[in-house]
Protein backbone atom coordinates (compact mmCIF):
# COMPACT_ATOMS: atom_id res chain seq x y z
CA UNK A 1 0.00 0.00 0.00
CA UNK A 2 1.23 3.48 -0.84
CA UNK A 3 2.05 6.40 1.38
CA UNK A 4 1.15 10.09 1.39
CA UNK A 5 3.82 12.76 1.02
CA UNK A 6 3.54 13.51 4.74
CA UNK A 7 4.05 9.84 5.65
CA UNK A 8 7.02 9.54 3.28
CA UNK A 9 8.81 12.55 4.73
CA UNK A 10 8.21 11.37 8.30
CA UNK A 11 9.29 7.79 7.50
CA UNK A 12 12.51 9.01 5.89
CA UNK A 13 13.32 11.14 8.94
CA UNK A 14 12.52 8.30 11.34
CA UNK A 15 14.77 5.90 9.43
CA UNK A 16 11.81 3.66 8.62
CA UNK A 17 10.59 2.18 5.36
CA UNK A 18 7.03 3.13 6.10
CA UNK A 19 4.87 4.69 8.79
CA UNK A 20 1.15 4.46 9.51
CA UNK A 21 -1.21 7.11 10.86
CA UNK A 22 -1.33 6.96 14.66
CA UNK A 23 2.19 5.54 14.98
CA UNK A 24 4.50 7.33 17.42
CA UNK A 25 7.89 8.02 15.86
CA UNK A 26 11.05 9.91 16.62
CA UNK A 27 12.38 11.97 13.73
CA UNK A 28 15.46 14.00 12.93
CA UNK A 29 14.75 17.69 12.39
CA UNK A 30 16.28 19.51 9.42
CA UNK A 31 15.57 23.02 10.61
CA UNK A 32 14.03 24.76 13.61
CA UNK A 33 13.11 28.30 14.52
CA UNK A 34 11.85 30.56 17.26
CA UNK A 35 10.94 34.23 17.59
CA UNK A 36 11.13 36.99 20.18
CA UNK A 37 8.00 35.69 21.97
CA UNK A 38 8.84 31.98 22.06
CA UNK A 39 12.66 31.87 22.05
CA UNK A 40 13.09 33.42 25.52
CA UNK A 41 11.24 30.48 27.10
CA UNK A 42 13.08 27.97 24.88
CA UNK A 43 16.43 29.48 25.90
CA UNK A 44 15.41 29.33 29.56
CA UNK A 45 14.51 25.63 29.20
CA UNK A 46 17.75 24.97 27.28
CA UNK A 47 19.74 26.40 30.17
CA UNK A 48 17.52 24.78 32.82
CA UNK A 49 18.24 21.40 31.24
CA UNK A 50 21.94 22.10 31.67
CA UNK A 51 22.65 22.15 27.94
CA UNK A 52 25.70 23.99 26.75
CA UNK A 53 25.69 23.32 23.03
CA UNK A 54 23.14 23.22 20.23
CA UNK A 55 23.07 20.05 18.15
CA UNK A 56 23.87 22.09 15.04
CA UNK A 57 24.07 25.87 15.04
CA UNK A 58 23.48 26.04 11.29
CA UNK A 59 20.06 24.41 11.61
CA UNK A 60 18.24 26.95 13.72
CA UNK A 61 17.01 30.45 13.02
CA UNK A 62 16.20 32.98 15.70
CA UNK A 63 14.06 35.73 14.23
CA UNK A 64 12.89 38.63 16.33
CA UNK A 65 9.79 39.63 14.37
CA UNK A 66 6.72 39.83 16.61
CA UNK A 67 7.39 42.94 18.69
CA UNK A 68 10.29 44.46 16.73
CA UNK A 69 11.49 47.13 16.26
CA UNK A 70 11.15 46.83 20.04
CA UNK A 71 7.74 48.11 21.06
CA UNK A 72 8.53 48.63 24.73
CA UNK A 73 11.17 47.99 27.38
CA UNK A 74 10.01 44.43 28.12
CA UNK A 75 10.09 43.50 24.42
CA UNK A 76 13.53 45.04 24.13
CA UNK A 77 14.68 42.78 26.97
CA UNK A 78 13.26 39.69 25.25
CA UNK A 79 15.08 40.58 22.02
CA UNK A 80 18.25 41.28 23.95
CA UNK A 81 18.08 37.76 25.35
CA UNK A 82 17.86 36.30 21.81
CA UNK A 83 20.69 38.48 20.57
CA UNK A 84 22.99 37.51 23.43
CA UNK A 85 22.20 33.83 22.98
CA UNK A 86 22.88 34.13 19.24
CA UNK A 87 26.25 35.77 19.93
CA UNK A 88 27.16 33.29 22.67
CA UNK A 89 26.47 30.29 20.40
CA UNK A 90 27.64 31.96 17.17
CA UNK A 91 24.35 31.30 15.42
CA UNK A 92 24.68 32.07 11.71
CA UNK A 93 20.92 32.55 11.27
CA UNK A 94 20.04 35.28 13.69
CA UNK A 95 18.20 38.09 11.89
CA UNK A 96 18.45 41.56 13.32
CA UNK A 97 16.15 44.49 12.52
CA UNK A 98 17.17 45.86 9.13
CA UNK A 99 18.12 42.37 7.93
CA UNK A 100 15.09 40.42 9.09
CA UNK A 101 11.61 39.60 8.00
CA UNK A 102 8.57 37.84 9.34
CA UNK A 103 9.97 34.37 10.01
CA UNK A 104 7.65 32.40 7.73
CA UNK A 105 8.29 34.73 4.80
CA UNK A 106 12.01 35.02 5.55
CA UNK A 107 13.03 31.36 5.88
CA UNK A 108 11.68 30.19 2.49
CA UNK A 109 13.06 33.34 0.85
CA UNK A 110 16.53 32.65 2.30
CA UNK A 111 16.46 29.00 1.20
CA UNK A 112 16.76 27.79 4.80
CA UNK A 113 13.68 25.54 4.69
CA UNK A 114 13.37 23.21 1.73
CA UNK A 115 11.23 20.55 0.08
CA UNK A 116 11.29 17.22 1.91
CA UNK A 117 12.44 18.77 5.19
CA UNK A 118 11.06 18.17 8.66
CA UNK A 119 10.84 21.64 10.18
CA UNK A 120 9.64 22.48 13.68
CA UNK A 121 9.16 26.00 14.91
CA UNK A 122 8.04 27.57 18.13
CA UNK A 123 5.29 29.34 16.25
CA UNK A 124 2.02 27.85 15.10
CA UNK A 125 2.35 29.21 11.56
CA UNK A 126 5.47 27.10 10.98
CA UNK A 127 3.09 24.99 8.86
CA UNK A 128 3.64 27.61 6.10
CA UNK A 129 6.61 25.65 4.71
CA UNK A 130 4.27 22.89 3.62
CA UNK A 131 3.82 25.11 0.57
CA UNK A 132 7.33 24.01 -0.42
CA UNK A 133 6.57 20.32 0.05
CA UNK A 134 8.11 20.11 3.53
CA UNK A 135 6.62 18.62 6.69
CA UNK A 136 6.50 21.64 8.98
CA UNK A 137 4.65 22.12 12.23
CA UNK A 138 4.45 24.38 15.25
CA UNK A 139 5.50 23.32 18.74
CA UNK A 140 5.85 24.97 22.13
CA UNK A 141 9.07 26.43 23.47
CA UNK A 142 9.91 23.39 25.61
CA UNK A 143 9.63 20.99 22.69
CA UNK A 144 11.78 23.40 20.71
CA UNK A 145 14.40 23.46 23.47
CA UNK A 146 14.65 19.67 23.23
CA UNK A 147 15.16 19.97 19.45
CA UNK A 148 17.86 22.60 19.98
CA UNK A 149 19.71 20.14 22.21
CA UNK A 150 19.13 16.84 20.41
CA UNK A 151 18.08 17.68 16.82
CA UNK A 152 15.23 15.25 17.22
CA UNK A 153 11.60 15.22 18.29
CA UNK A 154 8.64 12.82 18.48
CA UNK A 155 5.40 12.90 16.54
CA UNK A 156 2.27 10.88 16.16
CA UNK A 157 1.96 10.28 12.42
CA UNK A 158 -1.13 12.22 11.29
CA UNK A 159 -3.82 10.78 9.06
CA UNK A 160 -4.16 12.81 5.87
CA UNK A 161 -7.12 14.61 4.38
CA UNK A 162 -6.79 15.19 0.65
CA UNK A 163 -8.33 18.34 -0.79
CA UNK A 164 -8.78 18.44 -4.56
CA UNK A 165 -9.35 21.87 -6.06
CA UNK A 166 -10.90 21.72 -9.53
CA UNK A 167 -12.41 24.23 -11.94
CA UNK A 168 -11.36 27.73 -12.90
CA UNK A 169 -10.55 30.52 -10.49
CA UNK A 170 -12.90 33.47 -10.77
CA UNK A 171 -11.49 37.00 -11.00
CA UNK A 172 -9.81 38.20 -7.78
CA UNK A 173 -9.93 34.76 -6.16
CA UNK A 174 -6.56 33.86 -4.60
CA UNK A 175 -5.01 31.13 -2.47
CA UNK A 176 -6.23 33.10 0.57
CA UNK A 177 -9.83 32.77 -0.59
CA UNK A 178 -9.39 29.04 -1.17
CA UNK A 179 -8.03 28.42 2.32
CA UNK A 180 -10.65 30.65 4.00
CA UNK A 181 -13.33 28.80 2.05
CA UNK A 182 -11.85 25.42 3.08
CA UNK A 183 -11.71 26.34 6.78
CA UNK A 184 -15.27 27.62 6.48
CA UNK A 185 -16.34 24.24 5.13
CA UNK A 186 -14.57 22.00 7.64
CA UNK A 187 -14.41 24.25 10.74
CA UNK A 188 -11.61 25.32 13.07
CA UNK A 189 -11.10 21.74 14.24
CA UNK A 190 -12.04 20.07 10.96
CA UNK A 191 -8.47 18.88 10.43
CA UNK A 192 -7.43 18.62 14.08
CA UNK A 193 -4.29 16.43 14.36
CA UNK A 194 -4.46 15.77 10.59
CA UNK A 195 -2.31 16.56 7.57
CA UNK A 196 -4.11 18.71 4.99
CA UNK A 197 -2.83 17.86 1.54
CA UNK A 198 -3.81 20.41 -1.10
CA UNK A 199 -3.96 19.02 -4.63
CA UNK A 200 -5.64 19.39 -7.99
CA UNK A 201 -5.25 21.40 -11.17
CA UNK A 202 -5.95 24.70 -9.40
CA UNK A 203 -3.13 24.12 -6.90
CA UNK A 204 -0.79 23.10 -9.75
CA UNK A 205 -1.34 26.55 -11.26
CA UNK A 206 -0.86 28.50 -8.01
CA UNK A 207 2.28 30.58 -7.52
CA UNK A 208 4.63 29.80 -4.63
CA UNK A 209 3.47 32.90 -2.74
CA UNK A 210 -0.12 31.65 -2.82
CA UNK A 211 0.85 28.09 -1.92
CA UNK A 212 2.63 29.41 1.15
CA UNK A 213 -0.52 31.40 2.05
CA UNK A 214 -2.64 28.26 1.89
CA UNK A 215 -0.30 26.07 3.93
CA UNK A 216 0.11 28.94 6.42
CA UNK A 217 -3.52 28.70 7.51
CA UNK A 218 -3.72 24.89 7.88
CA UNK A 219 -3.34 25.45 11.65
CA UNK A 220 -6.56 27.48 11.55
CA UNK A 221 -8.38 24.21 10.80
CA UNK A 222 -6.47 22.53 13.64
CA UNK A 223 -4.13 20.66 11.30
CA UNK A 224 -0.70 19.39 12.26
CA UNK A 225 0.58 20.34 8.83
CA UNK A 226 -0.57 21.55 5.44
CA UNK A 227 1.31 20.33 2.40
CA UNK A 228 1.51 20.78 -1.35
CA UNK A 229 3.53 18.35 -3.47
CA UNK A 230 6.60 20.00 -5.00
CA UNK A 231 6.70 20.54 -8.78
CA UNK A 232 8.42 22.75 -11.37
CA UNK A 233 7.08 25.87 -9.65
CA UNK A 234 8.74 24.65 -6.44
CA UNK A 235 11.97 23.85 -8.26
CA UNK A 236 12.15 27.30 -9.81
CA UNK A 237 11.59 28.87 -6.40
CA UNK A 238 14.12 26.82 -4.43
CA UNK A 239 16.97 26.14 -6.85
CA UNK A 240 18.33 29.67 -6.73
CA UNK A 241 17.99 29.91 -2.94
CA UNK A 242 18.67 26.49 -1.41
CA UNK A 243 21.51 26.47 1.09
CA UNK A 244 21.42 22.66 1.39
CA UNK A 245 20.34 19.73 -0.75
CA UNK A 246 16.65 18.90 -0.80
CA UNK A 247 14.33 16.16 -1.89
CA UNK A 248 10.99 16.07 -3.68
CA UNK A 249 8.42 13.63 -2.29
CA UNK A 250 5.07 12.80 -3.91
CA UNK A 251 2.07 10.90 -2.59
CA UNK A 252 1.63 7.45 -4.12
CA UNK A 253 -1.47 6.94 -6.28
CA UNK A 254 -2.67 4.30 -3.80
CA UNK A 255 -1.91 6.33 -0.67
CA UNK A 256 -4.56 6.11 2.07
CA UNK A 257 -6.56 9.17 3.01
CA UNK A 258 -8.93 9.49 5.91
CA UNK A 259 -11.08 11.70 3.72
CA UNK A 260 -10.99 13.10 0.19
CA UNK A 261 -12.78 16.41 -0.33
CA UNK A 262 -13.27 17.98 -3.76
CA UNK A 263 -14.12 21.64 -4.31
CA UNK A 264 -15.14 23.23 -7.58
CA UNK A 265 -13.46 26.62 -7.35
CA UNK A 266 -15.58 27.99 -10.20
CA UNK A 267 -18.23 28.46 -7.51
CA UNK A 268 -15.95 30.21 -5.03
CA UNK A 269 -16.08 34.01 -4.70
CA UNK A 270 -13.58 36.17 -2.83
CA UNK A 271 -14.07 35.28 0.84
CA UNK A 272 -14.24 37.23 4.09
CA UNK A 273 -13.99 35.49 7.48
CA UNK A 274 -16.14 37.32 10.01
CA UNK A 275 -15.02 37.65 13.63
CA UNK A 276 -14.34 35.82 15.85
CA UNK A 277 -13.44 32.70 13.85
CA UNK A 278 -11.44 31.98 10.70
CA UNK A 279 -14.19 29.45 9.92
CA UNK A 280 -16.83 32.19 9.57
CA UNK A 281 -16.00 32.67 5.90
CA UNK A 282 -18.63 34.16 3.61
CA UNK A 283 -18.63 35.29 -0.02
CA UNK A 284 -17.85 39.01 0.02
CA UNK A 285 -20.93 39.79 -2.08
CA UNK A 286 -23.22 38.30 0.57
CA UNK A 287 -22.21 40.84 3.20
CA UNK A 288 -24.22 43.93 4.10
CA UNK A 289 -22.48 47.27 4.13
CA UNK A 290 -19.89 46.97 6.93
CA UNK A 291 -17.95 50.21 7.54
CA UNK A 292 -14.31 49.82 8.59
CA UNK A 293 -11.64 51.84 10.41
CA UNK A 294 -8.43 50.08 9.41
CA UNK A 295 -6.92 47.85 6.78
CA UNK A 296 -3.78 45.76 7.34
CA UNK A 297 -2.02 44.25 4.34
CA UNK A 298 0.90 42.08 5.45
CA UNK A 299 1.79 39.21 7.84
CA UNK A 300 3.23 35.72 7.32
CA UNK A 301 0.01 34.93 5.49
CA UNK A 302 -0.09 37.72 2.90
CA UNK A 303 2.92 40.02 3.11
CA UNK A 304 4.80 38.67 0.08
CA UNK A 305 5.58 40.52 -3.15
CA UNK A 306 2.64 39.10 -5.06
CA UNK A 307 0.29 40.24 -2.28
CA UNK A 308 1.71 43.76 -2.45
CA UNK A 309 1.43 43.82 -6.24
CA UNK A 310 -2.22 42.79 -5.99
CA UNK A 311 -2.93 45.54 -3.46
CA UNK A 312 -1.08 48.06 -5.64
CA UNK A 313 -3.07 47.06 -8.70
CA UNK A 314 -6.25 48.13 -6.90
CA UNK A 315 -4.85 51.14 -5.04
CA UNK A 316 -3.27 52.64 -8.17
CA UNK A 317 -4.73 56.09 -8.93
CA UNK A 318 -7.15 55.70 -6.02
CA UNK A 319 -7.18 56.97 -2.45
CA UNK A 320 -7.79 55.23 0.84
CA UNK A 321 -11.22 56.34 2.15
CA UNK A 322 -10.97 59.47 4.32
CA UNK A 323 -11.55 57.91 7.73
CA UNK A 324 -9.66 54.67 7.11
CA UNK A 325 -6.05 53.89 8.06
CA UNK A 326 -4.42 51.56 5.56
CA UNK A 327 -1.22 49.88 6.81
CA UNK A 328 1.01 48.01 4.40
CA UNK A 329 3.71 45.81 5.88
CA UNK A 330 6.11 44.07 3.47
CA UNK A 331 7.06 40.81 5.16
CA UNK A 332 10.84 40.94 4.66
CA UNK A 333 13.56 43.45 3.86
CA UNK A 334 13.98 41.88 0.41
CA UNK A 335 10.26 42.17 -0.32
CA UNK A 336 10.36 45.76 0.96
CA UNK A 337 13.16 46.62 -1.45
CA UNK A 338 11.53 44.82 -4.35
CA UNK A 339 8.23 46.62 -3.76
CA UNK A 340 10.10 49.91 -3.70
CA UNK A 341 12.06 49.08 -6.87
CA UNK A 342 8.86 48.11 -8.67
CA UNK A 343 7.28 51.46 -7.83
CA UNK A 344 4.64 49.99 -5.52
CA UNK A 345 5.56 52.38 -2.71
CA UNK A 346 4.73 55.37 -4.91
CA UNK A 347 1.29 53.88 -5.53
CA UNK A 348 0.77 53.20 -1.82
CA UNK A 349 1.95 56.64 -0.78
CA UNK A 350 -0.19 58.38 -3.38
CA UNK A 351 -3.15 56.34 -2.13
CA UNK A 352 -2.29 57.69 1.36
CA UNK A 353 -1.45 54.31 2.86
CA UNK A 354 1.24 53.94 5.55
CA UNK A 355 4.17 51.61 4.85
CA UNK A 356 5.88 49.84 7.76
CA UNK A 357 9.14 48.02 8.27
CA UNK A 358 8.60 44.22 8.47
CA UNK A 359 6.90 43.13 11.71
CA UNK A 360 4.12 40.82 12.90
CA UNK A 361 2.98 43.87 14.92
CA UNK A 362 -0.78 44.32 14.48
CA UNK A 363 -1.59 40.74 13.44
CA UNK A 364 -1.46 39.58 17.05
CA UNK A 365 -2.36 42.91 18.63
CA UNK A 366 1.24 43.62 19.52
CA UNK A 367 1.61 47.16 18.25
CA UNK A 368 1.75 49.19 15.02
CA UNK A 369 -1.99 49.36 14.39
CA UNK A 370 -3.93 48.42 17.53
CA UNK A 371 -7.71 48.77 17.43
CA UNK A 372 -9.81 50.70 19.97
CA UNK A 373 -13.08 49.37 21.37
CA UNK A 374 -15.69 49.22 18.63
CA UNK A 375 -13.18 49.57 15.79
CA UNK A 376 -13.19 47.24 12.84
CA UNK A 377 -10.36 46.11 10.56
CA UNK A 378 -10.06 44.16 7.35
CA UNK A 379 -6.77 42.28 7.52
CA UNK A 380 -4.88 39.89 5.28
CA UNK A 381 -3.69 38.15 8.45
CA UNK A 382 -4.70 34.72 9.76
CA UNK A 383 -6.71 35.08 12.97
CA UNK A 384 -9.76 37.11 13.91
CA UNK A 385 -10.22 35.87 17.48
CA UNK A 386 -11.67 38.17 20.16
CA UNK A 387 -9.10 40.88 20.95
CA UNK A 388 -6.65 39.62 18.36
CA UNK A 389 -5.77 43.09 17.03
CA UNK A 390 -6.43 45.11 20.15
CA UNK A 391 -9.43 45.80 22.37
CA UNK A 392 -11.62 42.75 23.05
CA UNK A 393 -14.53 44.72 21.57
CA UNK A 394 -12.74 45.43 18.29
CA UNK A 395 -13.28 43.24 15.24
CA UNK A 396 -11.04 41.67 12.58
CA UNK A 397 -12.33 40.50 9.19
CA UNK A 398 -9.92 38.24 7.33
CA UNK A 399 -9.56 38.57 3.56
CA UNK A 400 -7.17 38.56 0.61
CA UNK A 401 -5.02 41.57 -0.31
CA UNK A 402 -7.47 42.30 -3.15
CA UNK A 403 -10.51 42.50 -0.87
CA UNK A 404 -8.46 44.41 1.72
CA UNK A 405 -7.32 47.01 -0.83
CA UNK A 406 -10.82 47.45 -2.28
CA UNK A 407 -12.18 47.81 1.27
CA UNK A 408 -9.55 50.45 2.07
CA UNK A 409 -10.68 52.54 -0.90
CA UNK A 410 -14.41 52.21 -0.26
CA UNK A 411 -14.24 52.45 3.54
CA UNK A 412 -16.36 49.35 3.90
CA UNK A 413 -15.87 45.63 3.29
CA UNK A 414 -15.88 45.46 -0.48
CA UNK A 415 -15.13 43.28 -3.45
CA UNK A 416 -12.61 44.50 -6.01
CA UNK A 417 -15.54 44.39 -8.41
CA UNK A 418 -17.23 47.15 -6.43
CA UNK A 419 -14.50 49.60 -7.53
CA UNK A 420 -15.43 51.56 -10.64
CA UNK B 1 -2.54 11.37 41.39
CA UNK B 2 -5.78 12.98 42.62
CA UNK B 3 -7.01 16.52 42.19
CA UNK B 4 -10.00 18.41 43.54
CA UNK B 5 -11.46 21.81 42.86
CA UNK B 6 -14.30 23.96 41.67
CA UNK B 7 -15.29 23.88 38.00
CA UNK B 8 -15.24 26.85 35.65
CA UNK B 9 -17.14 26.11 32.46
CA UNK B 10 -16.17 27.54 29.07
CA UNK B 11 -17.48 26.95 25.54
CA UNK B 12 -15.92 25.56 22.37
CA UNK B 13 -12.79 26.71 20.52
CA UNK B 14 -11.26 28.66 23.42
CA UNK B 15 -8.17 30.02 21.63
CA UNK B 16 -4.79 30.86 23.08
CA UNK B 17 -5.46 34.59 22.56
CA UNK B 18 -8.39 34.21 24.95
CA UNK B 19 -6.25 32.22 27.41
CA UNK B 20 -3.45 34.81 27.37
CA UNK B 21 -3.81 37.78 25.00
CA UNK B 22 -0.71 38.61 22.94
CA UNK B 23 -0.67 42.12 24.41
CA UNK B 24 0.83 40.54 27.53
CA UNK B 25 3.45 38.44 25.76
CA UNK B 26 6.24 40.93 26.34
CA UNK B 27 7.00 38.81 29.39
CA UNK B 28 7.10 35.12 30.24
CA UNK B 29 6.91 35.68 34.01
CA UNK B 30 4.27 33.19 35.27
CA UNK B 31 2.94 35.57 37.98
CA UNK B 32 2.34 38.38 35.51
CA UNK B 33 0.79 36.08 32.93
CA UNK B 34 -1.51 34.60 35.61
CA UNK B 35 -3.05 38.03 36.24
CA UNK B 36 -4.41 38.07 32.67
CA UNK B 37 -5.34 34.40 32.39
CA UNK B 38 -8.56 33.85 30.35
CA UNK B 39 -9.01 37.64 30.26
CA UNK B 40 -10.70 37.86 26.86
CA UNK B 41 -13.08 34.98 27.66
CA UNK B 42 -13.92 36.13 31.21
CA UNK B 43 -12.24 39.38 32.36
CA UNK B 44 -12.69 38.51 36.06
CA UNK B 45 -11.42 34.94 35.87
CA UNK B 46 -7.96 35.67 37.31
CA UNK B 47 -9.58 37.30 40.38
CA UNK B 48 -12.20 34.58 40.85
CA UNK B 49 -10.13 31.43 40.38
CA UNK B 50 -8.83 29.59 43.46
CA UNK B 51 -5.88 27.20 43.66
CA UNK B 52 -6.94 23.71 42.55
CA UNK B 53 -9.86 24.86 40.40
CA UNK B 54 -10.60 23.03 37.19
CA UNK B 55 -11.49 24.41 33.76
CA UNK B 56 -14.10 22.43 31.87
CA UNK B 57 -14.61 23.32 28.22
CA UNK B 58 -16.18 22.10 25.02
CA UNK B 59 -14.24 20.99 21.93
CA UNK B 60 -10.88 22.25 20.62
CA UNK B 61 -9.61 23.98 23.78
CA UNK B 62 -6.34 25.86 23.20
CA UNK B 63 -6.60 26.34 19.45
CA UNK B 64 -4.48 28.98 17.75
CA UNK B 65 -0.95 29.93 18.61
CA UNK B 66 1.87 27.76 19.95
CA UNK B 67 2.50 30.09 22.90
CA UNK B 68 3.56 28.10 25.93
CA UNK B 69 2.50 31.18 27.88
CA UNK B 70 -1.04 29.72 27.75
CA UNK B 71 -0.48 26.65 29.96
CA UNK B 72 2.03 28.69 32.03
CA UNK B 73 -0.65 31.31 32.75
CA UNK B 74 -3.29 28.70 33.60
CA UNK B 75 -0.99 26.81 35.92
CA UNK B 76 0.28 29.95 37.64
CA UNK B 77 -3.33 31.11 38.12
CA UNK B 78 -3.89 27.95 40.17
CA UNK B 79 -5.77 25.84 37.62
CA UNK B 80 -5.00 22.21 38.53
CA UNK B 81 -6.48 20.47 35.51
CA UNK B 82 -8.37 21.11 32.30
CA UNK B 83 -11.12 18.84 31.09
CA UNK B 84 -12.41 19.36 27.57
CA UNK B 85 -14.30 17.48 24.89
CA UNK B 86 -11.11 17.80 22.82
CA UNK B 87 -7.87 19.80 22.70
CA UNK B 88 -5.92 21.51 19.94
CA UNK B 89 -2.71 19.57 19.33
CA UNK B 90 -0.01 22.13 20.15
CA UNK B 91 -1.78 23.06 23.39
CA UNK B 92 -2.06 19.38 24.34
CA UNK B 93 1.70 18.90 24.08
CA UNK B 94 2.49 22.20 25.77
CA UNK B 95 0.20 21.49 28.72
CA UNK B 96 1.91 18.21 29.61
CA UNK B 97 5.32 19.74 28.94
CA UNK B 98 4.43 22.39 31.56
CA UNK B 99 3.15 19.77 34.00
CA UNK B 100 -0.48 20.84 33.61
CA UNK B 101 -2.65 17.71 33.37
CA UNK B 102 -5.51 17.70 30.86
CA UNK B 103 -8.24 15.15 30.24
CA UNK B 104 -10.56 14.54 27.33
CA UNK B 105 -14.14 13.79 28.35
CA UNK B 106 -17.11 14.65 26.17
CA UNK B 107 -19.41 13.55 28.99
CA UNK B 108 -17.96 15.93 31.56
CA UNK B 109 -17.71 18.74 29.01
CA UNK B 110 -21.40 18.41 28.20
CA UNK B 111 -22.62 18.12 31.78
CA UNK B 112 -20.51 20.08 34.27
CA UNK B 113 -21.54 23.64 35.13
CA UNK B 114 -19.57 26.41 36.79
CA UNK B 115 -19.34 26.11 40.56
CA UNK B 116 -19.62 22.34 40.84
CA UNK B 117 -17.01 20.51 42.91
CA UNK B 118 -14.96 17.97 40.96
CA UNK B 119 -12.60 15.21 42.06
CA UNK B 120 -10.26 13.82 39.45
CA UNK B 121 -8.14 10.71 39.53
CA UNK B 122 -5.56 10.98 36.76
CA UNK B 123 -4.54 7.33 37.12
CA UNK B 124 -8.03 6.00 36.38
CA UNK B 125 -9.43 8.91 34.37
CA UNK B 126 -12.46 8.99 36.69
CA UNK B 127 -14.00 12.43 37.25
CA UNK B 128 -16.47 12.68 40.13
CA UNK B 129 -18.94 15.54 40.23
CA UNK B 130 -19.37 15.85 44.02
CA UNK B 131 -22.09 18.46 43.68
CA UNK B 132 -24.44 16.08 41.91
CA UNK B 133 -22.85 12.73 42.75
CA UNK B 134 -22.14 11.87 39.13
CA UNK B 135 -19.19 10.14 37.53
CA UNK B 136 -17.63 10.76 34.14
CA UNK B 137 -14.96 8.76 32.37
CA UNK B 138 -11.85 10.06 30.63
CA UNK B 139 -8.78 8.30 29.24
CA UNK B 140 -6.43 7.61 32.16
CA UNK B 141 -3.14 9.54 32.19
CA UNK B 142 -0.37 6.94 31.76
CA UNK B 143 2.11 6.55 34.65
CA UNK B 144 5.04 8.29 32.92
CA UNK B 145 2.86 11.31 32.17
CA UNK B 146 1.61 11.41 35.77
CA UNK B 147 5.24 11.44 36.82
CA UNK B 148 5.90 14.23 34.35
CA UNK B 149 3.00 16.23 35.84
CA UNK B 150 4.15 15.53 39.40
CA UNK B 151 7.67 16.63 38.54
CA UNK B 152 6.48 19.96 37.14
CA UNK B 153 6.89 19.36 33.43
CA UNK B 154 9.11 17.86 30.77
CA UNK B 155 12.42 19.57 31.57
CA UNK B 156 12.42 18.74 35.31
CA UNK B 157 11.25 15.22 34.40
CA UNK B 158 14.10 14.72 31.92
CA UNK B 159 16.63 16.14 34.38
CA UNK B 160 15.40 13.81 37.12
CA UNK B 161 15.66 10.87 34.72
CA UNK B 162 19.21 11.86 33.85
CA UNK B 163 20.13 12.12 37.55
CA UNK B 164 18.53 8.76 38.42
Amino acid sequence: MGMTITEKILAAHAGLDRVEPGELIEVSVDFSLANDITAPIAIERFRQAGAEKLYDVSRIALVPDHFVPNKDIESAAQCQLLREFAVEHELPHYYEVGRMGIEHALLPEQGLVLPGDVVVGADSHTCTYGGLGAFATGVGSTDLAAVMITGRTWFRVPASIKFIFQGNLRPWVTGKDLILYTIGQIGVDGARYRAMEFTGPVIDQLSMDQRLTMANMAIEAGAKNGIIAPDECTRTFVEERAQRSYQFYQSDPDAQYEQVITYNVSEIEPQVALPPSPANSQPVSSLDEIPIDQVVIGSCTNGRIEDLRLAAQLLKSRKVAPRVRCLIIPATQAIYRQAMDEGLFTIFLEAEAAISTPTCGPCLGGYMGILAAGERAVATTNRNFVGRMGHPESEVYLASPAVAAASAVLGRIASPEDLD
Amino acid sequence: MKLAGKAWKFGADIDTDAIIPARYLNTSDPKELAQHCMEDADPEFAQKVSPGDVIVADKNFGCGSSREHAPIALKAAGVSCIIAASFARIFYRNAFNMGLPILESEEAAADVVTGEQLEIDLATGIIVNKSRNLTYKAQPVPPFMQELVAGGGLIPYVMKRLRD
